[in-house]
Protein backbone atom coordinates (compact mmCIF):
# COMPACT_ATOMS: atom_id res chain seq x y z
CA UNK A 1 0.00 0.00 0.00
CA UNK A 2 1.10 3.54 -0.70
CA UNK A 3 1.14 4.69 3.11
CA UNK A 4 2.55 1.49 3.91
CA UNK A 5 -0.36 -0.10 5.87
CA UNK A 6 -1.31 -3.28 5.57
CA UNK A 7 -5.00 -3.69 4.47
CA UNK A 8 -7.38 -5.50 7.10
CA UNK A 9 -9.76 -7.74 6.19
CA UNK A 10 -12.18 -4.93 7.19
CA UNK A 11 -10.39 -2.82 4.53
CA UNK A 12 -10.66 -5.91 1.87
CA UNK A 13 -14.35 -6.14 3.26
CA UNK A 14 -15.41 -2.37 3.20
CA UNK A 15 -14.26 -1.59 -0.21
CA UNK A 16 -16.53 -4.82 -1.80
CA UNK A 17 -19.63 -3.47 -2.77
CA UNK A 18 -21.55 -5.50 -0.81
CA UNK A 19 -20.29 -4.23 2.54
CA UNK A 20 -18.94 -0.69 1.50
CA UNK A 21 -20.29 2.58 3.55
CA UNK A 22 -21.41 -0.03 6.57
CA UNK A 23 -20.01 1.88 10.10
CA UNK A 24 -16.16 0.77 10.58
CA UNK A 25 -17.19 -1.36 13.80
CA UNK A 26 -19.74 -3.90 11.81
CA UNK A 27 -17.04 -4.75 9.01
CA UNK A 28 -14.43 -5.02 11.87
CA UNK A 29 -16.69 -7.20 13.35
CA UNK A 30 -17.60 -9.24 10.23
CA UNK A 31 -13.80 -9.23 9.77
CA UNK A 32 -13.42 -12.10 12.14
CA UNK A 33 -15.48 -14.03 10.03
CA UNK A 34 -13.65 -13.50 6.51
CA UNK A 35 -10.21 -14.66 4.95
CA UNK A 36 -8.98 -14.53 1.09
CA UNK A 37 -9.30 -17.51 -1.13
CA UNK A 38 -7.64 -17.91 -4.70
CA UNK A 39 -9.51 -20.57 -7.14
CA UNK A 40 -7.74 -21.79 -10.23
CA UNK A 41 -10.09 -21.89 -13.57
CA UNK A 42 -11.79 -25.05 -13.63
CA UNK A 43 -11.95 -25.19 -9.45
CA UNK A 44 -15.47 -24.94 -7.92
CA UNK A 45 -15.72 -22.46 -5.13
CA UNK A 46 -19.09 -24.82 -4.14
CA UNK A 47 -21.28 -27.76 -5.27
CA UNK A 48 -25.07 -28.36 -5.41
CA UNK A 49 -26.44 -29.95 -2.20
CA UNK A 50 -23.04 -28.77 -0.11
CA UNK A 51 -23.44 -27.49 2.99
CA UNK A 52 -23.66 -23.88 2.39
CA UNK A 53 -20.89 -23.04 5.02
CA UNK A 54 -18.85 -20.57 3.05
CA UNK A 55 -19.88 -17.28 0.73
CA UNK A 56 -17.53 -15.64 -1.49
CA UNK A 57 -17.38 -11.50 -2.26
CA UNK A 58 -15.53 -11.65 -5.74
CA UNK A 59 -12.98 -9.66 -6.00
CA UNK A 60 -11.45 -10.64 -9.71
CA UNK A 61 -12.19 -13.53 -11.93
CA UNK A 62 -15.51 -14.66 -13.15
CA UNK A 63 -17.52 -17.54 -11.69
CA UNK A 64 -20.37 -19.66 -13.40
CA UNK A 65 -23.41 -20.96 -11.66
CA UNK A 66 -24.35 -24.34 -13.13
CA UNK A 67 -26.47 -27.02 -12.85
CA UNK A 68 -25.55 -30.43 -14.55
CA UNK A 69 -28.50 -32.60 -16.68
CA UNK A 70 -27.60 -36.17 -17.79
CA UNK A 71 -26.99 -35.93 -21.59
CA UNK A 72 -26.32 -32.00 -21.78
CA UNK A 73 -23.61 -31.63 -19.52
CA UNK A 74 -23.37 -27.96 -17.58
CA UNK A 75 -26.25 -25.42 -18.02
CA UNK A 76 -24.81 -21.58 -17.31
CA UNK A 77 -27.47 -20.34 -15.34
CA UNK A 78 -25.82 -16.83 -14.70
CA UNK A 79 -22.36 -15.38 -14.71
CA UNK A 80 -20.85 -13.36 -11.59
CA UNK A 81 -18.07 -11.06 -11.95
CA UNK A 82 -16.00 -9.06 -10.03
CA UNK A 83 -17.95 -6.55 -7.38
CA UNK A 84 -20.62 -9.70 -6.94
CA UNK A 85 -20.97 -12.47 -4.22
CA UNK A 86 -21.34 -15.97 -5.40
CA UNK A 87 -23.78 -17.52 -2.32
CA UNK A 88 -27.09 -16.69 -0.71
CA UNK A 89 -28.34 -20.01 0.03
CA UNK A 90 -26.27 -19.31 3.53
CA UNK A 91 -28.67 -17.04 4.60
CA UNK A 92 -31.71 -19.19 4.87
CA UNK A 93 -32.59 -22.97 6.15
CA UNK A 94 -31.38 -25.76 4.99
CA UNK A 95 -27.78 -23.99 4.30
CA UNK A 96 -26.99 -26.01 1.09
CA UNK A 97 -26.23 -24.36 -1.77
CA UNK A 98 -29.19 -24.85 -4.98
CA UNK A 99 -26.29 -24.65 -7.67
CA UNK A 100 -22.79 -25.60 -8.42
CA UNK A 101 -20.01 -22.33 -8.61
CA UNK A 102 -17.15 -23.08 -10.60
CA UNK A 103 -14.30 -20.56 -11.52
CA UNK A 104 -14.18 -19.21 -15.17
CA UNK A 105 -10.75 -17.73 -15.08
CA UNK A 106 -8.26 -17.57 -11.52
CA UNK A 107 -10.63 -16.09 -9.16
CA UNK A 108 -9.78 -14.44 -6.24
CA UNK A 109 -12.19 -13.78 -3.65
CA UNK A 110 -12.96 -13.58 -0.26
CA UNK A 111 -14.51 -15.93 1.85
CA UNK A 112 -17.28 -15.51 4.13
CA UNK A 113 -17.52 -18.36 7.49
CA UNK A 114 -21.14 -18.62 7.12
CA UNK A 115 -22.14 -19.51 10.39
CA UNK A 116 -19.95 -17.34 11.95
CA UNK A 117 -21.69 -14.51 10.80
CA UNK A 118 -25.15 -16.00 11.09
CA UNK A 119 -23.81 -16.30 14.86
CA UNK A 120 -23.03 -12.62 14.90
CA UNK A 121 -26.23 -11.54 13.20
CA UNK A 122 -28.34 -13.66 15.68
CA UNK A 123 -26.50 -12.41 18.78
CA UNK A 124 -27.18 -8.32 17.80
CA UNK A 125 -29.81 -7.71 15.63
CA UNK A 126 -28.84 -4.42 14.04
CA UNK A 127 -25.98 -6.12 13.05
CA UNK A 128 -28.34 -9.02 10.92
CA UNK A 129 -30.79 -6.47 9.73
CA UNK A 130 -27.98 -4.45 8.25
CA UNK A 131 -26.47 -7.48 6.46
CA UNK A 132 -29.98 -8.81 4.68
CA UNK A 133 -30.15 -4.97 3.60
CA UNK A 134 -26.97 -5.65 1.68
CA UNK A 135 -27.98 -9.30 0.81
CA UNK A 136 -31.96 -8.52 -0.47
CA UNK A 137 -31.27 -6.40 -3.10
CA UNK A 138 -28.79 -9.19 -4.47
CA UNK A 139 -31.56 -11.67 -4.17
CA UNK A 140 -34.26 -9.38 -5.69
CA UNK A 141 -32.09 -8.42 -8.72
CA UNK A 142 -31.31 -12.17 -9.54
CA UNK A 143 -35.13 -12.76 -9.03
CA UNK A 144 -35.70 -10.28 -11.72
CA UNK A 145 -33.23 -11.06 -13.72
CA UNK A 146 -34.38 -14.80 -13.79
CA UNK A 147 -38.35 -13.30 -14.36
CA UNK A 148 -37.41 -11.17 -17.80
CA UNK A 149 -35.56 -14.42 -19.00
CA UNK A 150 -38.22 -16.35 -18.41
CA UNK A 151 -40.03 -14.46 -20.61
CA UNK A 152 -37.89 -15.62 -23.47
CA UNK A 153 -37.64 -12.19 -24.78
CA UNK A 154 -35.42 -12.93 -27.89
CA UNK A 155 -38.47 -15.73 -28.63
CA UNK A 156 -38.89 -15.55 -33.05
CA UNK A 157 -42.58 -14.02 -33.02
CA UNK A 158 -43.84 -17.47 -34.56
CA UNK A 159 -42.98 -19.51 -31.40
CA UNK A 160 -45.03 -16.72 -29.21
CA UNK A 161 -47.68 -15.10 -31.24
CA UNK A 162 -48.46 -13.14 -34.52
CA UNK A 163 -46.32 -13.27 -37.51
CA UNK A 164 -46.07 -11.31 -40.87
CA UNK B 1 -42.70 9.20 -52.55
CA UNK B 2 -43.22 6.49 -54.16
CA UNK B 3 -45.72 3.33 -53.71
CA UNK B 4 -44.46 1.39 -56.33
CA UNK B 5 -41.54 -1.21 -55.88
CA UNK B 6 -38.52 -0.85 -57.92
CA UNK B 7 -37.03 -4.08 -58.86
CA UNK B 8 -33.59 -5.41 -56.87
CA UNK B 9 -31.81 -8.74 -57.83
CA UNK B 10 -30.56 -10.94 -55.03
CA UNK B 11 -26.58 -10.69 -55.63
CA UNK B 12 -25.79 -12.47 -52.36
CA UNK B 13 -27.64 -14.58 -50.02
CA UNK B 14 -26.39 -15.84 -46.33
CA UNK B 15 -28.02 -17.71 -43.91
CA UNK B 16 -27.12 -16.29 -40.37
CA UNK B 17 -28.20 -19.00 -38.34
CA UNK B 18 -31.26 -21.13 -39.11
CA UNK B 19 -34.23 -19.26 -40.26
CA UNK B 20 -32.29 -16.25 -40.44
CA UNK B 21 -30.73 -14.68 -43.81
CA UNK B 22 -29.09 -11.90 -45.31
CA UNK B 23 -29.91 -10.87 -48.51
CA UNK B 24 -27.26 -8.24 -50.51
CA UNK B 25 -29.84 -6.69 -53.06
CA UNK B 26 -28.52 -4.64 -56.30
CA UNK B 27 -31.11 -2.30 -58.17
CA UNK B 28 -32.10 -3.34 -61.27
CA UNK B 29 -31.83 -0.14 -63.31
CA UNK B 30 -28.39 -0.35 -62.29
CA UNK B 31 -28.59 2.85 -60.10
CA UNK B 32 -27.58 3.74 -56.40
CA UNK B 33 -29.30 2.91 -53.16
CA UNK B 34 -28.07 4.89 -50.92
CA UNK B 35 -29.96 5.30 -47.03
CA UNK B 36 -28.87 5.99 -43.66
CA UNK B 37 -28.06 3.70 -40.97
CA UNK B 38 -31.44 3.03 -39.00
CA UNK B 39 -33.18 3.23 -42.20
CA UNK B 40 -35.57 0.57 -43.27
CA UNK B 41 -37.10 -0.95 -46.85
CA UNK B 42 -40.73 -2.46 -47.66
CA UNK B 43 -39.45 -5.52 -49.33
CA UNK B 44 -42.31 -6.65 -51.98
CA UNK B 45 -42.74 -10.57 -53.07
CA UNK B 46 -45.34 -10.41 -55.84
CA UNK B 47 -48.96 -12.42 -54.81
CA UNK B 48 -47.52 -12.59 -50.92
CA UNK B 49 -46.95 -9.56 -49.68
CA UNK B 50 -44.57 -6.82 -48.09
CA UNK B 51 -43.29 -6.43 -44.92
CA UNK B 52 -40.67 -3.76 -43.46
CA UNK B 53 -37.19 -4.94 -43.03
CA UNK B 54 -34.56 -2.75 -41.54
CA UNK B 55 -31.14 -2.35 -43.41
CA UNK B 56 -28.14 -4.04 -42.27
CA UNK B 57 -25.32 -3.29 -44.52
CA UNK B 58 -22.39 -0.58 -44.59
CA UNK B 59 -23.87 2.92 -45.24
CA UNK B 60 -20.64 3.72 -47.52
CA UNK B 61 -21.77 0.72 -49.88
CA UNK B 62 -24.23 2.53 -52.47
CA UNK B 63 -24.86 0.25 -55.15
CA UNK B 64 -26.60 -2.30 -53.14
CA UNK B 65 -28.92 -2.65 -50.06
CA UNK B 66 -28.36 -5.56 -47.05
CA UNK B 67 -30.94 -6.72 -45.52
CA UNK B 68 -31.39 -9.52 -42.23
CA UNK B 69 -34.58 -11.01 -42.54
CA UNK B 70 -35.96 -13.70 -39.58
CA UNK B 71 -38.41 -16.09 -41.20
CA UNK B 72 -41.59 -15.71 -39.23
CA UNK B 73 -44.81 -15.20 -41.48
CA UNK B 74 -45.76 -16.06 -44.61
CA UNK B 75 -44.01 -12.96 -46.19
CA UNK B 76 -40.74 -13.00 -44.63
CA UNK B 77 -40.28 -16.51 -45.33
CA UNK B 78 -41.20 -15.76 -48.72
CA UNK B 79 -38.43 -12.83 -48.77
CA UNK B 80 -35.86 -15.25 -46.73
CA UNK B 81 -36.29 -18.30 -50.01
CA UNK B 82 -35.50 -15.61 -52.12
CA UNK B 83 -32.44 -17.62 -54.37
CA UNK B 84 -29.42 -15.80 -55.92
CA UNK B 85 -30.72 -14.33 -59.25
CA UNK B 86 -34.24 -13.79 -58.45
CA UNK B 87 -35.99 -10.55 -58.35
CA UNK B 88 -37.39 -8.88 -55.16
CA UNK B 89 -39.94 -5.61 -54.97
CA UNK B 90 -37.88 -2.83 -52.48
CA UNK B 91 -39.54 0.61 -51.86
CA UNK B 92 -37.13 2.94 -48.95
CA UNK B 93 -35.23 3.43 -47.16
CA UNK B 94 -37.98 4.80 -45.62
CA UNK B 95 -37.87 6.31 -42.19
CA UNK B 96 -35.43 8.58 -39.48
CA UNK B 97 -32.38 6.48 -39.00
CA UNK B 98 -30.05 7.03 -36.05
CA UNK B 99 -28.98 10.16 -34.64
CA UNK B 100 -24.96 9.71 -35.85
CA UNK B 101 -23.98 13.32 -35.34
CA UNK B 102 -25.53 13.39 -31.67
CA UNK B 103 -22.36 11.00 -31.56
CA UNK B 104 -19.67 13.32 -32.47
CA UNK B 105 -17.40 13.72 -29.41
CA UNK B 106 -19.45 10.94 -27.69
CA UNK B 107 -19.37 7.40 -25.98
CA UNK B 108 -20.96 5.57 -28.25
CA UNK B 109 -23.29 2.61 -26.73
CA UNK B 110 -25.28 0.56 -28.78
CA UNK B 111 -27.21 -1.90 -26.81
CA UNK B 112 -28.72 -5.02 -29.25
CA UNK B 113 -31.04 -7.77 -28.38
CA UNK B 114 -31.62 -10.86 -30.80
CA UNK B 115 -32.07 -9.99 -34.45
CA UNK B 116 -32.39 -6.36 -33.06
CA UNK B 117 -28.21 -6.35 -33.87
CA UNK B 118 -29.01 -5.93 -37.99
CA UNK B 119 -30.73 -2.65 -37.72
CA UNK B 120 -27.37 -1.30 -35.41
CA UNK B 121 -25.23 -2.84 -37.83
CA UNK B 122 -24.65 -0.02 -40.58
CA UNK B 123 -24.29 2.24 -37.01
CA UNK B 124 -21.56 0.24 -35.62
CA UNK B 125 -20.30 0.20 -39.02
CA UNK B 126 -20.14 3.57 -39.42
CA UNK B 127 -18.97 4.20 -36.11
CA UNK B 128 -16.18 2.23 -37.15
CA UNK B 129 -15.26 4.14 -39.79
CA UNK B 130 -15.61 7.41 -37.90
CA UNK B 131 -13.58 6.26 -34.48
CA UNK B 132 -11.29 9.10 -34.05
CA UNK B 133 -14.43 11.31 -34.33
CA UNK B 134 -16.04 9.28 -31.36
CA UNK B 135 -14.98 9.26 -27.21
CA UNK B 136 -15.21 5.50 -26.87
CA UNK B 137 -16.97 3.18 -29.20
CA UNK B 138 -18.79 0.13 -27.13
CA UNK B 139 -21.05 -2.99 -28.53
CA UNK B 140 -23.18 -4.52 -25.54
CA UNK B 141 -25.21 -7.31 -27.36
CA UNK B 142 -27.80 -10.23 -25.74
CA UNK B 143 -29.54 -13.00 -27.24
CA UNK B 144 -31.01 -16.11 -26.69
CA UNK B 145 -28.02 -18.76 -26.69
CA UNK B 146 -25.00 -18.92 -28.09
CA UNK B 147 -26.17 -20.56 -31.27
CA UNK B 148 -28.31 -17.49 -31.42
CA UNK B 149 -25.84 -14.95 -32.15
CA UNK B 150 -26.15 -12.88 -34.92
CA UNK B 151 -23.01 -12.11 -37.11
CA UNK B 152 -21.10 -14.33 -35.07
CA UNK B 153 -17.34 -14.27 -36.94
CA UNK B 154 -18.20 -10.75 -37.57
CA UNK B 155 -18.57 -10.56 -33.77
CA UNK B 156 -15.49 -12.68 -32.88
CA UNK B 157 -13.59 -9.97 -35.31
CA UNK B 158 -15.35 -6.99 -33.29
CA UNK B 159 -14.64 -8.34 -30.20
CA UNK B 160 -10.42 -8.20 -30.88
CA UNK B 161 -10.69 -4.79 -32.41
CA UNK B 162 -8.88 -2.42 -29.85
CA UNK B 163 -11.34 0.64 -31.40
CA UNK B 164 -14.45 -0.89 -30.11
CA UNK B 165 -15.16 -2.66 -26.65
CA UNK B 166 -17.78 -5.81 -27.41
CA UNK B 167 -19.64 -6.90 -24.56
CA UNK B 168 -21.86 -10.44 -25.20
CA UNK B 169 -24.66 -12.22 -22.81
CA UNK B 170 -26.61 -15.16 -23.45
CA UNK B 171 -30.28 -16.32 -21.86
CA UNK B 172 -29.30 -19.39 -21.36
CA UNK B 173 -25.90 -21.51 -21.73
CA UNK B 174 -24.77 -24.98 -22.30
CA UNK B 175 -21.37 -26.60 -22.06
CA UNK B 176 -18.54 -24.51 -23.79
CA UNK B 177 -19.65 -21.04 -23.56
CA UNK B 178 -17.25 -19.10 -21.11
CA UNK B 179 -18.91 -15.53 -21.68
CA UNK B 180 -22.07 -14.09 -19.76
CA UNK B 181 -24.87 -15.29 -18.61
CA UNK B 182 -27.44 -13.41 -17.64
CA UNK B 183 -30.06 -10.30 -18.75
CA UNK B 184 -28.12 -8.03 -21.55
CA UNK B 185 -28.82 -5.00 -18.67
CA UNK B 186 -26.54 -6.77 -16.27
CA UNK B 187 -23.14 -5.89 -18.81
CA UNK B 188 -24.23 -1.88 -19.49
CA UNK B 189 -23.01 -0.61 -15.97
CA UNK B 190 -19.49 -1.89 -16.90
CA UNK B 191 -18.77 -0.17 -20.12
CA UNK B 192 -20.14 3.58 -19.07
CA UNK B 193 -16.95 5.01 -18.91
CA UNK B 194 -18.76 8.48 -18.45
CA UNK B 195 -22.42 8.16 -18.56
CA UNK B 196 -23.19 12.10 -19.03
CA UNK B 197 -20.68 12.03 -22.20
CA UNK B 198 -22.37 8.96 -23.55
CA UNK B 199 -24.66 8.17 -26.76
CA UNK B 200 -26.64 5.26 -26.66
CA UNK B 201 -28.39 3.45 -29.47
CA UNK B 202 -30.86 0.42 -28.50
CA UNK B 203 -32.52 -2.09 -30.96
CA UNK B 204 -34.30 -5.48 -29.56
CA UNK B 205 -37.53 -6.63 -28.22
CA UNK B 206 -39.46 -3.72 -26.57
CA UNK B 207 -39.41 -5.32 -23.13
CA UNK B 208 -34.99 -5.23 -23.61
CA UNK B 209 -35.38 -2.01 -24.85
CA UNK B 210 -37.60 -0.38 -21.90
CA UNK B 211 -34.99 -1.88 -19.26
CA UNK B 212 -32.03 -1.23 -21.15
CA UNK B 213 -33.09 2.63 -21.31
CA UNK B 214 -34.26 2.05 -17.90
CA UNK B 215 -30.60 0.57 -16.48
CA UNK B 216 -29.33 4.11 -18.83
CA UNK B 217 -31.20 6.02 -17.48
CA UNK B 218 -29.98 5.06 -14.12
CA UNK B 219 -26.99 5.03 -14.55
CA UNK B 220 -27.05 8.46 -15.44
CA UNK B 221 -27.08 8.35 -19.37
CA UNK B 222 -29.33 11.71 -20.39
CA UNK B 223 -32.21 10.56 -21.40
CA UNK B 224 -32.08 12.06 -24.24
CA UNK B 225 -29.34 10.44 -25.21
CA UNK B 226 -30.88 7.25 -25.44
CA UNK B 227 -32.49 6.63 -28.36
CA UNK B 228 -34.24 3.35 -29.04
CA UNK B 229 -35.59 1.74 -32.66
CA UNK B 230 -39.29 0.96 -32.22
CA UNK B 231 -41.03 -1.31 -34.00
CA UNK B 232 -44.84 -1.21 -35.02
CA UNK B 233 -47.02 -3.12 -37.64
CA UNK B 234 -45.51 -0.93 -41.05
CA UNK B 235 -47.67 -0.94 -43.98
CA UNK B 236 -47.91 2.11 -46.20
CA UNK B 237 -44.30 2.91 -44.77
CA UNK B 238 -44.66 7.11 -45.68
CA UNK B 239 -47.17 8.08 -42.72
CA UNK B 240 -50.37 7.69 -44.99
CA UNK B 241 -52.32 4.94 -43.35
CA UNK B 242 -51.70 4.91 -39.67
CA UNK B 243 -50.78 0.82 -38.79
CA UNK B 244 -47.44 2.17 -37.17
CA UNK B 245 -49.10 4.66 -35.26
CA UNK B 246 -47.11 4.98 -31.66
CA UNK B 247 -49.54 7.68 -29.48
CA UNK B 248 -48.67 11.00 -31.89
CA UNK B 249 -45.74 9.45 -33.36
CA UNK B 250 -46.09 7.48 -37.32
CA UNK B 251 -43.11 5.14 -37.01
CA UNK B 252 -42.16 4.55 -40.47
CA UNK B 253 -41.91 8.31 -41.17
CA UNK B 254 -41.33 9.97 -37.53
CA UNK B 255 -39.19 6.89 -36.74
CA UNK B 256 -38.35 4.46 -36.44
CA UNK B 257 -35.47 5.82 -34.39
CA UNK B 258 -37.01 7.92 -31.20
CA UNK B 259 -35.34 9.75 -28.14
CA UNK B 260 -36.48 7.54 -25.46
CA UNK B 261 -38.42 11.13 -23.73
CA UNK B 262 -40.69 10.67 -26.54
CA UNK B 263 -41.69 7.39 -25.95
CA UNK B 264 -40.80 6.18 -22.57
CA UNK B 265 -44.53 6.90 -21.36
CA UNK B 266 -45.89 5.45 -24.25
CA UNK B 267 -43.77 2.17 -24.05
CA UNK B 268 -46.17 1.76 -20.76
CA UNK B 269 -49.79 1.77 -22.31
CA UNK B 270 -50.37 -1.00 -23.34
CA UNK B 271 -53.12 -0.73 -26.04
CA UNK B 272 -50.14 1.35 -27.71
Amino acid sequence: MADGKMKTMADILAGHPLFAGLAPQITDLLGGCAGNVHFPAGHYLFKEDDRADTFYLLRAGDVALEQRMPGRGRLTVQTLHAGQVAGASWILPPYRWRFDARAVDDVRATGIDAACLRAKCDADPVIGYQVLQRFLPIVAERLQSTRLRLIDLYAPPSEVGRAL
Amino acid sequence: MSMVPRPFLVRRRVEEMPGCVTLELEPCDGGAAPFAPGQFTMLYVPAVGEIAVSISGDPTQTDCLVQTIRAVGPVSRAVCAKAEGERIGVRGPLGRGWPVEAALGKHLVIVAGGVGLAPVRPVLLWALANRERLSGLSLVYGTRSPDQVLFASELLGWSSNDALRVAVSVDRAEDGWAGHVGVVTDLIPGVLDSPTETVAMVCGPEIMMRFAAQALDAEGVPAGSIHLSMERNMKCGIGWCGHCQLGPHLLCRDGPVLAYPEVRDLMAVWEL
